[in-house]
């Protein structure tokens, strides 16, 4: 199953790039039943990396109780016009995804 | 050229492979025994050691009273606390109560956002650490519908 895309959009306010994520992924606990009473194997995001123009901002790790199709907002200081944000994710099975935007 | 030469040339580039292998493994360090706690305070332990966690009126933690849905609970944390290293948010009481650790490298700001499962009513706390002190800040969530169900 090839991972869906990071969303991803940011706009610059008083020199502070606000930037919003939307990564598509199931965020499986382990603990969830199926239909039939049979445990859904663990499948979650692991580690998020956002950078701005190649260097390191925020890097987090996260466990399986970050809800499903996660939500991430950050702040990124003195942000100018075209400065490029990319955020990445890789999880527990190894698949990874990631999304760019680049800052008007 | 000679035996030894090729020799040490083989070996030291048989070291830069190593070298290069190891490092996407040190940027992946994951404090799994943190991840893997069951307990608030077996997980503080393993996440923090000895550093001191004092109360803070300085973090600003936003979330809502009342949760409709435990499976989506927004959760924004801002500080006006200088040199931020890292923000860690725990759910008191989740099987595994640290949900997410967000490090902060120079450029970002203090202040983030995200949506956690919050699986029963519970406390959720917002830890905000320097390079000496971890400061925190919670408050409680009260869930209707579980958040670890669907």
């Amino acid at each position: 199953m090839a991972a869906k895309k990071i969303k991803l959009r940011a706009k610059i306010k008083n020199g502070v790039a606000q930037v919003k994520t939307l990564m598509p992924h199931p965020m499986e606990t382990g603990v969830r039943k199926a239909d039939d009473g049979a445990l859904i194997p663990a499948h979650y995001i692991q580690k998020v990396t956002c950078e701005r123009n190649g260097q390191v901002v925020v890097e987090a790790d996260w466990g399986a109780s970050v809800s499903r199709d996660p939500y991430f907002a950050f702040k990124v200081n003195d942000a100018v016009p075209g400065d490029t944000i990319k955020v990445s994710w890789v999880d527990n099975l190894g698949e990874s995804s990631s999304g760019e935007v680049t800052l008007k | 050229m000679t035996i030894t030469q090729t020799r040490r040339r083989f070996l030291a580039r048989l070291l830069a492979i190593g070298v290069l292998a190891l490092s996407p493994l040190k940027l992946l360090a994951r404090n799994q025994p943190a991840f893997a706690a069951e307990e608030v305070d077996a997980t503080l332990q393993a996440l923090l050691g000895d550093k001191p966690l004092v109360n803070s009126t300085d973090i600003m933690l936003k979330v809502p009273n009342i949760a409709e849905n435990g499976a989506v609970v927004p959760v924004t944390v801002t500080t006006t606390i200088a040199n931020v290293e890292r923000i860690s948010l725990i759910v008191d009481g989740n099987p595994n109560p640290l949900s997410a650790s967000f490090r902060l490298f120079p450029g970002a700001a203090a202040d983030i956002a995200t949506r956690l499962k919050v699986g029963k009513s519970s406390d959720v706390r917002a830890i905000v650490e320097t390079a000496t002190t971890a400061f925190f800040t919670s408050k409680n969530v009260k869930v209707t519908i579980g958040g670890c169900g669907g």
